[in-house]
C-alpha cells in the first residue's frame, strides 16, 4: 500500500488530467521527489528554487497542514493522503 | 469590458484570458485582474463618478464587473463620519471612521460578493458558493437570493449565532464543517475542482477581490478627493487590507486625486495574528498559526494574502499592530460609547490597534486618518453580553426615583 496524493485542478495539465497518485516514500519531501519521477514539471509548483514548499501552495496530510508537522521531513506511512491546495481568499 | 485587459500571475506574470479561474497553470502562483489604467484614465473623472449611482458601481470603470441590477442589494456608499468624542479620547485632530458595518448584509463583503456575483452571472454560473467565517456566508446568501442564483455556504461549526443566523435568513444550503476556516477553506478548494460553482473567493477570486478597493476610492471621494495619511484595517487573509492601498493609487494614477501618501496600518488580534508577527519579527515569511481568537470574523491563521499585505505596508512605510484579546470589547465599547457606532470583534480590534498606533506615535494628532469598521455587532454579541443589565423595577415613579436615584 502507498500514500494517495490529491491533484488539485490547476495541476492537473501536469499530471495529464489525473486526479489522484499512487507514491511509496518515507517523509513528505520523498512524496514530491517520486511525484516529479511520475509526473515532471510538478516538483517547481510546489517548491521554490531553495526547495522549500512555495508559500501560495499549501500540503495537508492526513487533513494537517505540514507546516504544523515537520513540514517536507514530516514522515509518511502506507495509507496516508496527502493534498496540495493553493492558498484560498478571506472570507 | 474596456477597461479589464487580462488575468496576470502575481508570481510569474504570466497572463490569461478572463476566465473563472484564479491560479496560474503553470507556477501555481495566484491570479489577479489587470487593468488597461490609461484607458481608465481617459473616461474616468470626478464628476462622471459624482453623477452615479450611490453605491460601489459608482466606480464601475475601475471595477472588473458590469454592473447587473438583477444582483444589485445596493452595496457600498457607507458613510464616513468624523469622529468627535473618540478622537478627543485618544488626543487626535482628524479621525474619521469608515462605518461600513451598514452594508446590506451588514459588513464590507457586500462590496466583493457584489463584484463577485454580478461576474458569476456573466460566466453563466447558476450557483454562489464560498468558505466564510460568516460575514461572507451573509453576503453570499443575500445576493445569491436577490439574483435567484443557488447557494451553497460553508462556514467553521462554531461561529456567533448571529452570523450564523444572518446568512440562514436568505435560505442557503449551509454547511457547518468541523474545525476552523482553514479548514473550510482547503476543504471548498477540492470541492471548487469538482462542482461548477461560483465559489466567489476561491475560482472568482480575482474579481472578488477588487470589490475591496471601492473601501480605498469611497474614502478619497468622501475626504474631498484627497487619501488620508494613516490607514488603520483590521485583516484576516490581508486581501481586502491589500486592495484598500491599490483603490488610492489607482485614483492617483488616473489623476482622480494628487500624491497618496498615505501610511498603510493593519491590525490583528493576538490570538490570530500571522501577519502582524512576521511584520514585528522582520520577514516576509508567513507562520500559519491555528486561529484562537474571540474576533472570529479574523479568524485565518493561513493568510493568502499575508505576503501582499506586508509589502503593502513595506511600500506605504506602514505598520501593523496587535490588539490584545481583552482589548477587542473594550474596542467595541469604547467606539460604540463615543461615536454610537456598534461593531463586531473585528471593529474591536481596529479601534484598539488604532489606540495603540497613537500611543506608540506612529500616528500624529494633525495627520488625517482613517479607521475602517468592516462589520456590525449585532451579529457578536455574545462579545459584549455583559452590557446588558437593565434596572428592574416596578411601573411607579417612586420605584423609578428610589431605583435609579435620579430626581426630576
Amino acid at each position: 500500500m502507498s500514500v494517495t496524493v490529491r491533484i488539485p485542478g490547476p495541476l492537473r495539465r501536469i499530471t495529464n488530467g489525473t486526479d489522484k497518485a499512487a507514491v511509496t516514500a518515507e517523509t513528505l519531501g520523498g512524496v514530491i521527489a517520486e511525484l516529479e519521477a511520475q509526473f515532471p514539471g510538478i516538483q517547481e509548483r510546489i517548491l521554490d528554487e531553495n526547495g522549500a514548499l512555495r508559500y501560495f501552495v499549501n500540503l495537508y496530510l492526513n487533513n494537517e497542514d505540514v507546516r504544523f508537522l515537520e513540514g517536507l521531513g514530516t514522515p509518511v506511512k502506507a495509507g496516508d493522503e496527502v493534498s496540495i491546495v493553493p492558498a484560498v481568499a478571506g472570507g | 469590458m474596456v477597461n479589464v485587459a487580462a488575468l496576470r500571475c502575481k508570481e510569474c506574470s504570466r497572463e490569461y484570458p478572463i476566465g473563472a479561474f484564479n491560479v496560474c497553470d503553470f507556477c501555481f502562483g495566484p491570479l489577479e485582474v489587470v487593468y488597461d489604467m490609461d484607458a481608465i484614465a481617459d473616461i474616468a473623472s470626478r464628476e462622471r463618478i459624482m453623477s452615479g449611482p450611490n453605491s460601489l458601481w459608482r466606480y464601475a470603470d475601475f471595477l472588473p464587473a458590469e454592473y447587473n441590477p438583477l444582483v444589485d442589494i445596493n452595496a457600498g456608499f457607507t458613510p464616513l463620519i468624523r469622529s468627535r468624542a473618540l478622537a478627543e479620547r485618544l488626543g487626535l485632530e482628524e479621525l474619521w471612521i469608515k462605518n461600513d458595518s451598514v452594508n446590506p448584509s451588514y459588513s464590507f463583503k457586500d462590496r466583493v460578493v457584489a463584484v463577485a456575483a454580478a461576474k458569476a452571472l456573466e460566466f453563466g454560473f447558476e450557483t454562489l458558493a464560498c468558505a466564510s467565517t460568516g460575514n461572507l456566508a451573509c453576503a453570499v446568501a443575500a445576493h445569491a437570493a436577490r439574483a435567484g442564483m443557488k447557494a451553497y455556504v460553508f462556514i467553521p461549526s462554531d461561529l456567533e449565532a448571529g452570523k450564523v443566523l444572518g446568512a440562514a435568513i436568505y435560505n442557503p444550503t449551509m454547511v457547518a464543517v468541523n474545525g476552523s476556516y482553514d479548514d473550510v477553506n482547503r476543504l471548498c478548494s477540492e470541492l471548487a475542482d469538482q462542482y461548477q460553482w461560483a465559489f466567489v473567493n476561491i475560482n472568482v477570486r480575482p474579481f472578488y477581490a477588487d470589490g475591496s478597493k471601492t473601501l480605498g476610492y469611497e474614502v478619497a471621494e468622501q475626504l474631498g478627493w484627497r487619501a488620508p495619511a494613516h490607514v488603520v484595517a483590521p485583516s484576516a487573509s490581508g486581501a481586502m487590507f491589500t486592495k484598500i492601498y491599490q483603490g488610492l493609487k489607482e485614483f492617483e494614477y488616473t489623476g482622480i486625486i494628487d500624491k497618496v501618501e498615505t501610511r498603510m496600518h493593519c491590525a490583528q488580534a493576538r490570538g490570530c495574528s500571522p501577519i502582524a508577527t512576521a511584520y514585528e519579527e522582520g520577514r516576509f515569511v508567513i507562520r500559519p498559526v491555528k486561529p484562537a481568537t474571540i474576533a472570529k470574523s479574523l479568524g485565518i491563521g493561513n493568510p493568502a494574502d499575508g505576503y501582499y499585505a506586508l509589502k503593502t505596508i513595506e511600500a506605504s512605510d506602514g505598520s501593523a499592530v496587535i490588539a490584545e484579546e481583552h482589548e477587542v470589547a473594550e474596542g467595541i465599547k469604547l467606539l460604540a460609547q463615543t461615536e454610537g457606532i456598534f461593531t463586531e470583534g473585528a471593529g474591536g480590534v481596529a479601534i484598539a490597534g488604532l489606540k495603540r498606533l497613537v500611543e506608540r506615535g506612529e500616528i500624529q494628532p494633525d495627520e488625517p486618518t482613517v479607521v475602517y469598521i468592516t462589520g456590525n455587532g449585532l451579529k457578536t454579541t455574545e462579545i459584549v453580553s455583559d452590557v446588558v443589565n437593565p434596572i428592574l423595577i416596578e411601573s411607579t415613579v417612586s420605584a423609578f426615583e428610589q431605583s435609579v436615584g435620579v430626581k426630576a
